[in-house]
């Protein structure tokens, strides 16, 4: 199937070009950082972690969330999902593949990498975290291309495909919930202990990266014909709408539990993140209070049917609970983890411009694997008659 | 011809995934014949310090002078090639912070002056129930049987997740490269490389020879170190004798770091 990749229209070509050239930018910014450490990124001692490990976080969600396609489809046969579910595992597989990138430039000493595995340590949640990530990259693969190749034959997928298929439901579960104790484990940052957190973080996927699909298969609408079906749509917005409304409702959970309970702990992280320091106001405040806008807009547009299912305003909807969803997972959920810091003070973080190029390249690679992936899918849908 | 290639690919692909299972196996049995011949043995000097339990009594009334402070910082970093980076990508071993900073469960606003004023001596606590050590993905940083926390800073990829697993801020990654930073190297000891994470061992190196870390030996009796198991080491009698505290001991680590106030 890979020769599909081959025939394109100049446009085609001209978005890998793109594409490669932001992966080309951030792979020489990379450079730089192998020759002179992590010192050209905003972390410091007190923030130690930042925008990478923050959005590997996020972008394990995106992944996860294509069992939101799967578990409709394969445990309640719901026909519809039918036709965009090798979207979504495509997705998924070109979101892992950034999550693994991601971990990779936040690490200090890269070419030791293999450590993880040639001294397992099974008391380190980031060894589950590497294991959970490989199996589910591998399932995706098989999943994606076993089904995708029996659609081109016109023909049922392979009965054993199907142990494969469940796996990858049970499968995307564990990969965020290892991956929120990551944080939820650790005893000094009030921010993480939580019990919630995977919870939390398994209902922020479940509602950004549906959204994320359905604003990129608009996307394909636009520029190929595909058509996922106006149900399906409808369907995976309802979804959407639910997982939202409980990742808000989650947020407020922690929200009271810091304020009527008056634990200085745990107020002052959220404090810090929505009002700032000592009367002192920081950068991540406004991108807080933009979260909590565009997360309400957005289910005021979500909630009600009619403006739900009017494909005009669809997008705009789903455009916010993205960036809603983004500034809580991908940018305050690190910064309120590390500030304040164990001694209690600030440490004002913000990601230096190489960190942001890095990030972006990673980001353009994912989405250079994703255009390939749909490409294959496409063409092969179209030949099938499936598209 | 199709048929005959997908067969040829099947089996190259099982009998490679064959030979990799094979490697993995020998691996995890142990079996390997060179792992037994590369393990090296170890064994204590003649002369070295033992204990059941490692622990430090810092005794904060006897640090009055700034000097009492930069004496000891200094006999740690410059033995130890901590370099000096200014900012806050620094990297210290023994530092000192206010008592808000140093024990922010214990505050209370009218405490004595002289409690209040004062500056604390802080380093790696060496807990009994190390959260660095449990969220160390390659064994880079472990406990040893003497209840001292070390690294190995060759083995060490740079995560940083032991720096968010520890409550006590100890720990500082070497964000560039921090020989241009050491005024003089010490040979003796290992400079670090760039991306690795670094913090107090309790002078492990030193102990291996008889000596006393080097922050004790500097202290002029304001930091007392011995075995916690011992009724008569200097820690247990100072202990004894006055009422101390520790950092943040809600969080269940138990450190081995007490202070008297």
């Amino acid at each position: 199937m890979v020769e599909k990749l081959l025939k394109g229209s100049p446009a085609y070509y001209i978005w890998l070009l793109f594409l490669g050239s932001v992966v080309g930018l951030g792979g020489f910014t990379y450079l730089f950082q192998l020759k002179y450490g992590l010192a050209i990124t905003g972390m410091s001692r007190d923030v130690s972690w930042g925008l990478y490990i923050s959005q590997f976080t996020y972008l394990v969600g995106v992944a996860a969330s294509a069992v939101m396609l799967v578990l409709p489809a394969y445990f309640h046969h719901y026909k519809q999902f039918k036709k965009m579910i090798i979207l979504g595992e495509f997705m998924a597989i070109s979101a892992v593949l950034m999550c693994m990138l991601f971990i990779v430039v936040d690490m200090g000493q890269p070419q030791r990498m293999l450590n993880v595995i040639l001294h397992p340590t099974p008391n380190s949640v980031m060894f589950y975290d590497m294991m959970v990530l490989m199996g589910y990259l591998f399932i995706n693969l098989l999943v994606g291309w076993v089904t995708l190749e029996a659609e081109r034959h016109d023909v049922e997928p392979p009965k054993w495909i199907k142990f494969f298929i469940y796996l990858s439901v049970i499968w995307a579960f564990s990969i965020h919930t290892v991956t929120a104790f990551l944080y939820a484990g650790l005893p000094g940052r009030h921010y993480w202990l939580t019990a919630i957190m995977a919870a939390r973080f398994l209902s922020s996927a479940f509602c950004s990266g549906p959204a994320i699909l359905l604003l990129l298969v608009f996307v394909l609408r636009r520029l190929t014909g595909f058509n996922p079906g106006r149900e399906a749509v409808q369907t995976l917005t309802k979804i959407i709408t639910y997982a939202m409304c409980i990742n808000v409702f989650f947020y407020l959970l922690e929200v009271f539990t810091a304020f009527y309970s008056g634990m200085p702990g745990h107020q002052h992280p959220l404090v810090f993140l929505f009002a700032g320091h000592g009367g002192h106001s920081y950068w991540v405040n406004g991108w807080m209070w933009t979260a909590v806008v565009f997360a309400f807009l957005s289910l005021a547009l979500l909630i009600p049917p009619q403006i739900r299912d009017n494909e005009k305003v669809l997008p705009w909807a789903l455009v916010m609970l993205v960036i809603a969803s983004w500034i809580d997972k991908g940018l305050g959920l690190l910064i309120g983890g590390f500030t304040p810091n164990p001694f209690e003070g600030i440490t004002v973080y913000a990601p230096s411009v190489p960190e942001i190029l890095i990030a972006l390249g990673i980001y353009a690679f994912g989405l250079l694997v994703l255009s390939l992936l749909w490409k294959i899918a496409i063409e092969v849908k179209k030949e099938a008659g499936t598209f | 011809m199709n048929n005959s290639r997908r067969r040829f690919l099947k089996i190259a692909s099982l009998s490679v995934f064959g030979l990799g299972a094979k490697g993995v196996l020998d691996v995890a049995a142990g079996t390997t014949p060179d792992a037994a011949a590369l393990t090296g043995k170890y064994e204590d000097g003649a002369t070295a310090l033992k204990a059941k339990r490692w622990a430090m009594v810092i005794d904060m009334r006897k640090f009055t002078s700034p000097e009492d402070y930069s004496r000891v910082i200094e006999a740690c970093h410059s033995i130890h090639n901590v370099p000096s980076i200014e900012g806050n990508q620094e990297i210290k071993w023994l530092w000192t912070d206010t008592y808000e900073a140093t024990f922010p469960d214990d505050m209370n606003p009218h405490l004595s002056q002289e409690v209040l004023e004062r500056r604390y001596l802080l380093l790696c606590n060496h807990c009994e129930n190390p959260p660095c050590v449990r969220v160390c993905p390659t064994k880079a940083t472990f406990k040893r049987a003497d209840g001292i926390v070390v690294m190995d800073y060759h083995r060490c990829i740079g995560c940083r997740f032991c720096m968010a697993g520890c409550p006590y801020g100890a720990r500082s990654f070497n964000f560039g490269d921090p020989q241009p930073h050491i005024k003089a190297i010490n040979p003796k000891f290992p400079a670090r490389t760039r991306g690795v994470v670094e913090k107090c061992t309790f002078c492990s190196e030193r102990l291996a020879v008889g000596q006393l870390p080097a922050c004790v030996e500097a202290s002029n009796g304001a930091i007392l170190f011995g075995d916690l198991d011992d009724p008569n080491s200097p820690v247990r009698k100072a202990l004894n004798e006055n009422y101390s505290i520790r950092r943040k001991p809600s969080v269940g680590t138990q450190p081995g770091v007490y202070y008297i106030v």
